[in-house]
């Protein structure tokens, strides 16, 4: 049978704000076992939650970047369960009125082709603490400093038909609330975590087929693979004759499969109602408007932007506009170079070389943009070659300084008197007469492939540091005497 | 030493007379004296009470002008107290020591009052008898062999016995005024939102509200003085300024119009308490008032709506009582569920584990529009009832239950019964609105209260018309025998 | 509205209470009868009117986003039943 996957994600973004959802606690990633808790994020008897300006700033910025409905009016709900990383008993959320409402984004195939994604809602929620299963006398620990940390969950229609749909979108989300600056996109910090439904049905069939969660998947990778292996399992299961059984899965990247999370007899039954110790949050719409007005650019226009001012390709201005982080380094190295297309190869080219050799984000680069942007500027004025710019390059990674230190230092800059130049020519056609004496005596086809020969000598003489651009004559016309 | 009220004794020690440390021993000395017969305590803080007298003492001297400083009182056992077992009279919470303090007690504090210990109640404030304490029931001073009235019984019992000169309770469906008439004492519930529940164990989130219980009136109206505000810490605190509660209790009271509910003297309200309330109401004409029959016709309504509501949000508030964190925790659990459930079956009364079941039936799947939902919308009929008899009257007056003080054990074979005696009380919390309990007579020998209801933030209403009332009659003065014979 | 003994039984596991068999038939009778209390809610039309949630109907206050909590881990640990190396222990979690 000619099967058709049907995926929707709904995806928990972690917002950057200093202080949790409802407490005065930090947020901040990586601290002692609940030290960044107060009596709320505890659940301590009596305790009573306040909400957090900032994020709700930034779910409505988010809002605005995916075209959504904002909810003028939203409510806080409670969804009721027991587990012992839910410290009250119940995880604060929004149910019936999200602050974010339906919404949609494009996405750009790798054919080229655009792809619109419906985006069903987004809505506040607080995260729960985190249960270490390491021995502790047979027992589990229990750390609660990431316990009402804000969330943002975002849930999209079931509109993406495969992996590469599916893992497109994710990388549009990330790339969107990175721009915004709401989320610092951070996947193996868990800054946003991904669950996958996914479900199969017959080609040309309209109803959807019985679905699975895949729960928490955080990265890409993860993503499109945790979906391979799960369309594989459901076809295999369906071409049997099998049915598929509605339940949520965890996906084992170590195995490179996904298995039952919790049995059927175990769902639950979340008991949502509003939330009594919190009001309804009304909005203005100068309030949403301002937002709108301030709203950053976001991956699509900055693309757009990248072709019309800096006359790069599609492809180009795609790469480069993918996070906000490589899109400001970019601009930053083409203001200080004041060559867009040169400094976009060079992002692209040697720097990518170098981060991904290392397995570094852009953010994490040992050769910050403007000392990128100044080892241009030796390109663009001749002081250097590009060959020589590379070496120059490797000596910035290595932290030995900016380029004008170390073309000064290693005495790297060009040659540029012609008179210099000549002689330096004259003494390589005296060291290879033999070579003279051929060349001479060749026809115009033998003499062009010959002159490379005298190229590469004369450049290993001045060890690199003559220009091509002013060899190149003077050797013709010496060589031909 | 029992009738002394706030003001005189705030005069007293400024001048001199006594010492706020003198005054705490006295009362420490009552409260062992007769606490072993009533029960009203569940920690009586010795220590700190003397500790905070004598620092009291040093700020009168001082010249500070709180009228709370050094006046010894009791606080309901569910507001949190830094440093002091807090326990909702619940075993699940015997051994909860929290280090933060509630916003009530905190701003007592900072007026000077000196605690003398944490008051028994219902467990986790649910009853209207105080038979569900995990401490024991406690008994009325005015007849040991009958109830005090729930949940604020210890803080009622008391007040009324002279073993505190005033007490905090909370009021989530008329925990403060049913034993507040029950004891013959002066108790307000405010307006929802008047008084901060930082730090209060939350029973019913929408209808919590925390409030004075006293001698008076005017005492009441001291200690709302301290307790009322705005604050930071309590999304559904109120920001709408708070008034001199004191300044207008001598306002006359010509040309008041009190509404009767027709609905609140039908079938069910003991004659000899209609009598005294008629009378009540008789003494109100006498000071100039008019009044006006009206009706609040979804009354009834308030008990099943009430129901439904308060175990709903209370079945999720105490989820968080899961022995991980706090409180208690089963002798070695066989699993993590092993853990939750028997923490939590052994750890809460009866009582408690039943309005958790009503509400977690009530929220789930399939029943939530049918009980949940429809209980909002009766509660949205009920408020409206209030809001159109309060364009017509100033004040609302009526009995706060249909019996006095019943015996200890006779209700508790039939708990449907003692919910309907909340009658009167339920629809004020639904509403949100403030309402007091004042001593107004008494009936086969136990107190009858009055209730008072007013509109939003009319609390200083409340107290004139109360106060004025107790200027005019001695109701409020009458000391059980328990506590003169002391 | 009459409830089963199977009902309370999963009305208690939801709510993670231990029931023996004999409080389970309690709270059958119990719960049955407050669910007839309650049931009086039905017979009035309350078509169009908007459920109430909070009596003062007003809207929520927003904090300003600045950390003002201190590390108190310590102080809230001392109240836990069991704990080590600064976490709450629970028995193991199983997924």
């Amino acid at each position: 049978m000619n099967w058709e996957v049907v995926i929707g994600l709904e995806i928990h973004a972690q917002l950057s704000t200093q202080s949790k959802l409802f407490s005065g606690a930090a947020t901040s990633f990586g601290a002692e076992p609940n030290t960044n808790t107060t009596l709320v994020d505890l659940g301590m008897p009596g305790a009573l939650p306040v909400f957090n300006k900032e994020a709700l700033r930034m779910a409505v910025m988010f809002g605005q970047a995916v075209n959504a409905e904002i909810g003028m009016t939203s409510v806080f709900a409670r969804k009721n369960y027991f587990y012992p990383d839910l410290p009250k008993g119940y995880q604060t959320s929004q149910m019936d009125h999200p602050i974010v409402g339906k919404g949609h984004l494009d996405i750009t195939l790798d054919d080229g082709t655009v792809k619109r994604v419906g985006i069903t809602r987004a809505h506040l929620e607080e995260d729960a603490g985190k249960s270490l299963h390491e021995d502790f006398q047979g027992m589990t620990g229990i750390d609660l400093n990431r316990s009402s940390t804000p969330l943002l969950e975002i849930v999209s229609e079931p509109d993406m038909r495969s992996a590469k749909e599916a893992v497109a979108y994710v990388k549009m989300i990330h790339s969107i609330v990175t721009y915004l600056g709401i989320c610092d996109g951070n996947m193996a910090e868990g800054s946003m975590r991904c669950d996958i439904n996914i479900s199969l049905r017959p080609k040309g069939q309209e109803e959807f087929g019985t679905r699975t969660e895949i729960k928490n998947v955080n990265s890409f990778r993860f993503i499109e693979r945790a979906i391979y292996t799960e369309i594989e399992r459901q076809a295999d299961i369906l071409e049997d004759g099998g049915k598929i059984t509605q339940e949520t899965r965890l996906y084992d990247p170590d195995k490179d499969e996904t298995r039952s999370m919790r049995s059927k007899e175990d769902a639950n039954d979340y008991r949502y109602f509003p939330c009594p110790d919190l009001l309804p949050i009304e909005l203005t719409q100068e309030y949403v408007n301002e937002i709108a007005a301030n709203l950053p650019e976001l991956p699509v226009q900055k693309a757009e932007r990248f072709m019309s001012e800096y006359k790069l390709s599609e492809y180009d201005a795609g790469v480069l506009s993918a996070t906000r982080a490589m899109a400001d380094y970019f601009e930053e190295v083409a203001k200080v170079a004041g060559n867009a297309k040169l400094a976009a190869n060079w992002v692209m080219g040697e720097l990518s070389k170098y981060l991904n050799t290392e397995g570094k984000e852009i953010t994490e680069s040992s050769v910050t943009a403007e000392q990128l942007g100044g080892l241009l500027v030796r390109i663009e004025d001749n002081t250097i070659n590009g060959k020589t710019a590379k070496n120059v390059l490797q000596s910035m990674w290595e932290g030995e300084g900016s380029a004008d230190q170390i073309i000064e230092a290693k005495g790297l800059k060009q040659v540029t008197d012609t008179g210099a130049i000549e002689s330096m020519i004259q003494g390589v056609l005296d060291a290879n007469a033999a070579q003279v004496e051929q060349f001479r005596a060749s026809d115009e086809d033998k003499q062009k492939k010959m002159i490379g020969f005298f190229m590469g000598q004369v450049m290993k003489a001045s060890q690199g540091k003559a220009n091509p651009g002013m060899v190149t004559p003077i050797l013709n016309k010496l060589l031909k005497g | 030493m029992v009738d002394q009220s706030i003001a005189s004794l705030a005069k007293k020690l400024r001048a001199k007379e006594i010492s706020s440390v003198e005054l705490t021993q006295d009362y420490l000395a009552r409260i062992k004296q007769l606490d072993g017969q009533l029960n009203s305590y569940i920690t009586v803080t010795d220590e700190i009470a003397l500790a905070q007298a004598e620092a009291a003492d040093k700020l009168i001297a001082s010249g500070s002008t709180s009228t709370l400083a050094g006046i010894p009182i009791a606080h309901k056992d569910l507001f949190c107290t830094d440093g002091i077992l807090t326990t909702c009279a619940s075993k699940m919470l015997h051994n909860f020591v929290p280090p933060y303090e509630s916003t009530v007690t905190g701003r007592m504090l900072a007026s000077g009052a000196v605690t003398l210990g944490k008051t028994n109640m219902d467990e986790f404030a649910m009853g209207s008898s105080n038979e569900n304490s995990h401490y024991g029931a406690v008994k009325n001073p005015w007849n040991l062999d009958k109830v005090p009235g729930g949940s604020s019984g210890g803080s009622a019992a008391a007040v009324a016995a002279g073993l505190c000169v005033a007490a905090t309770g909370t009021d989530t469906g008329g925990s403060i005024r049913q034993p507040a008439s029950f004891c013959g004492i002066s108790g307000l519930k405010p307006t929802y939102g008047r008084v901060s529940r930082f730090g209060m164990i939350a029973y019913a989130s929408s209808l919590d509200q925390a409030g004075p219980m006293a001698r008076s009136a005017e005492d009441c109206a001291h200690i709302l003085q301290s307790i009322a505000g705005f604050d930071a810490s309590d999304s559904t605190c109120s920001e709408v300024a708070t008034e001199d509660y004191t300044a207008n209790l001598e306002a006359p009271l010509e040309g008041l119009t009190i509404g009767l509910p027709k609905e609140y003297f039908g079938d069910g309200l003991n004659n000899d308490v209609a009598t005294v309330i008629q009378d009540a109401v008789k003494e109100f004409e006498k000071l100039g008032a008019k009044v006006k029959e009206i009706s609040l016709p979804n009354l009834n309504l308030s008990i099943p709506s009430y129901y439904v509501i308060a175990p709903s949000e209370a079945s999720s508030n105490l989820s968080r009582f899961d022995g991980v964190r706090y409180g208690y925790r089963c002798e070695d659990p066989k699993d993590l569920m092993d853990m939750y459930k028997r923490s939590r079956g052994e750890g809460f009364g009866k009582e408690v584990q039943k309005r958790i079941m009503v509400g977690t039936y009530a929220l789930s799947e399939g029943y939530y529009d049918a009980y949940y939902l429809k209980a909002q919308r009766i509660r949205r009929l009920i408020k409206e009832d209030f809001v159109k008899a309060f364009d017509e009257v100033d004040v609302i007056m009526g009995p706060v239950a249909p019996t006095t003080a019943f015996g200890i054990g006779a209700k508790t074979d039939d708990p449907i019964a003692m919910y309907l005696e909340d009658i009167y009380t339920l629809s004020i919390n639904l509403a949100g609105i403030p309402a007091m309990s004042i001593p107004a007579g008494f009936a086969e020998g136990m107190p009858v209260g009055l209730q008072i209801m007013g509109n939003y933030f009319a609390e200083a209403k409340l107290l004139n018309v109360a106060h004025k009332f107790q200027q005019a009659t001695d109701w409020h003065t009458k000391n059980p025998s328990l506590a003169e014979g002391a | 509205m009459s409830l089963e003994k199977q009902d309370v039984l999963k009305i208690a596991h939801l709510a993670r209470l231990s029931l023996n068999d004999n409080d389970a038939e309690q709270y059958q009778h119990s719960l049955t009868s407050v669910l007839d209390l309650v049931e009086q809610m039905q017979s009035v039309d309350t078509n169009g009117v908007e459920p109430l949630s909070h009596p003062l109907e007003a809207k929520q206050r927003l904090r300003d986003d600045v950390v003002t909590e201190e590390n108190r881990r310590e102080a809230f640990l001392a109240n836990a039943p069991q704990t080590e190396a600064g976490l709450f222990l629970v028995p193991k979690v199983i997924d």
